[in-house]
């Protein structure tokens, strides 16, 4: 190759943009009033588990700010498969304390662990339920202080219940992804998906009580701001 | 043929304990339960029999009563097999009491499998059975009593066959929505509809994808908390209309026995106590929704729902019984026994 052809390949490449992985951020905002939560009443007629609060405590389907910050919505690029870097991802952690679940709402790759720890003073049972073929149903005692529990599942899940059958107001729902670009949204409404490969994608946003939203977005080398809105109707 | 009291007695007690164990069945479903224990046959790995009271709560309360209450039910259904495969003198008898053996060891076992094969279609199935072996155990209980074998020498009206289908035709109509009613318990769903005696406000609620989507986003279940679909909105309309079905058709059967046998008559009678049950079956139904569905408010409408099903089953077997013993056609005859009763007072 001559001199001459070497050089006007590197020029070639140094005018080719290079495309670096982005950020997806965003904020769900809840529209309206959500309906009223509920007491846990069967709680506090368990002496194990009413020794731990107060004052009634009440479910939390609608966590809402008070600008309409909207939390526990997942988010996810719609539609990404094979990209499961769950194998090698660290842990994801969730809690059984006060007779509830901590976090209720948790996302997960393919293949990543869950480990289930009981820090109550009494018996649980973790019973998963998913719906997805390949999914295992598990169904665990838990013996306060007893060691934590590990679950992993192979097939991507939108909301794959955890549940304590001797509490049975004990719930949590994972969502199992094929992928890292996920997120679920903070008290403040805020998710960040990290380093998506540049392309076009359908970002999907997903309430448990509300169900899914869409929107086309398109990644180049600058961090993109999507933003949802849900309301009841 | 003379009739052992003890065998009537201890027939009826364990009818009874049957009941009361069909009660807890319903109070593990009400309160979601029926996992709690996530082993069987032992008990968080101990001994069934010897679990530590301090892991009798919660769910696991419910969910371990009922599996000693059971282990009783099976021991005195076995105790019933032997005492009527040794003392009564009715060969139908022996094996209607090898039946309920049987039945009852099914029945452990299929509550059993629920359990470790984690599947809730087995608790439906498990519920019709333990609706079918009460049935049964309460005909052994009226087998073994001095009424039924003294029902040949009794004065005997003629039962209408008009009147005894129906009443076969009701009290298979109350075994299927039996079924509904489990099928509607074991999808874990809560209430599909949450109004009664309108539906969503409507005589017949919106089923559409966009409608289930708007009361699954106002459903605020503490327990059970499944989203509710189309399906399960039309099943508890199904229930209802059953229900409809059902109170006319007891309160025709009670209406015919009367005019048809007249009011002093025992079939009457309890023709009258099986709509009285009826109604009481409605209110809680009613009550279950108005309730949001408390635990023992559902319970209790699973005890009537039984009663109510073992009261047909016993008028059609007295009435069957009865007819038969009132036909001069000698091959009529042999309806549960009755024949030998004739015979005897021959």
């Amino acid at each position: 190759m001559k001199f001459s052809s070497i050089f006007l390949l590197i020029a070639a490449l140094a005018a080719t943009p290079v495309l670096h992985a982005a950020d997806i951020t965003g904020v769900i905002i809840f529209k309206g009033t959500p309906p009223a939560e509920k007491e846990i009443t069967p709680l506090m007629d368990n002496a194990d588990c009413a020794a731990m609060y107060k004052t009634t405590p009440t479910t939390h389907f609608y966590v809402v700010g008070p600008k309409g910050e909207f939390a526990d919505v997942v988010v996810s690029l719609k539609g990404v498969t094979g990209k499961s870097t769950g194998a090698s991802a660290p842990p994801a952690v969730m809690d059984q304390k006060g007779c509830m679940y901590s976090p209720t709402i948790l996302a997960v790759q393919t293949g990543q662990k869950i480990i289930v720890k009981n820090s109550d003073t009494c018996i649980h049972n973790v019973h998963t339920k998913p719906t997805v073929d390949g999914n295992q149903e598990f169904n665990d005692v838990q013996m306060p202080g007893g060691a934590d529990l590990t679950y992993t599942f192979p097939k991507p899940e939108m909301f794959l219940k955890f549940q304590c059958d001797v509490h049975p107001w004990m719930f949590a729902w994972v969502s199992v992804f094929d992928s890292p670009y996920f997120a679920v949204s903070d008290k403040d409404g805020k998710f960040t998906i990290k380093n998506v490969p540049p392309g076009k994608y359908t970002l999907e946003a997903n309430h448990r009580k509300l169900g899914a939203q869409t929107q086309d977005v398109e990644v180049a080398d600058k961090d993109v701001t999507v933003n949802f809105t849900f309301e009841v109707k | 043929m003379k009739t052992n009291p003890w065998l009537f007695r201890f027939a009826v007690l364990t009818a009874f304990a049957t009941f009361l164990l069909i009660g807890l069945g319903g109070l593990v479903t009400s309160n979601n339960a029926g996992m709690s224990v996530p082993d069987w046959p032992t008990s968080y790995g101990y001994n069934m029999f010897a679990l530590p009271i301090k892991f009798w709560k919660g769910g696991a309360f419910f969910e371990h009563t009922h599996r000693l209450l059971a282990s009783a039910v099976g021991f005195l259904t076995t105790i019933l097999a032997v005492w009527l495969w040794l003392k009564d003198s009715r060969q139908w008898m022996k094996w209607l009491g090898v039946i309920a053996f049987l039945l009852v060891i099914a029945q452990g076992i299929l509550g059993g499998l629920r359990v470790t094969m984690k599947m809730n279609s087995l608790g439906i199935f498990h519920g019709a059975v333990a609706q079918t072996f009460f049935v049964l155990v309460c005909a052994i209980a009226l087998f073994t009593s001095r009424a039924w074998n003294e029902l040949a020498a009794r004065k005997i009206i003629f039962i209408p066959r008009g009147l005894r289908s129906h009443v076969l035709f009701v009290t298979i109509l109350i075994f299927i929505q039996l079924l509904i009613g489990a099928t509607m318990r074991h999808q874990h769903a809560g209430l599909a509809i949450p109004d009664f005696p309108s539906a969503y406000g409507k005589f017949w609620p919106d089923t559409s994808a966009v409608a289930v989507a708007g009361y699954n986003a106002h459903r605020m279940e503490i327990n059970g908390e499944n989203p509710i679909t189309a399906f399960q909105i039309i099943l508890q309309m199904v229930h209802r209309l059953v229900a409809f079905l059902i109170l006319a058709g007891v309160a025709a059967a009670a209406w015919l026995a009367r005019k048809r046998l007249g009011g002093k008559d025992s079939l009457t009678k309890l023709a009258i106590f099986w709509l009285a049950l009826i109604l009481t079956q409605v209110a809680l139904g009613a009550a279950t929704i108005w309730t949001n569905k408390a635990a023992d408010v559902a319970t209790a409408h699973v005890m009537v729902g039984a009663l109510s099903l073992v009261t047909g089953a016993l008028w059609c077997i007295i009435g069957f019984g009865r007819s038969a013993s009132a036909l001069p056609d000698a091959q009529a005859f042999g309806v549960f026994g009755v024949q030998t009763s004739m015979m005897a007072n021959k």
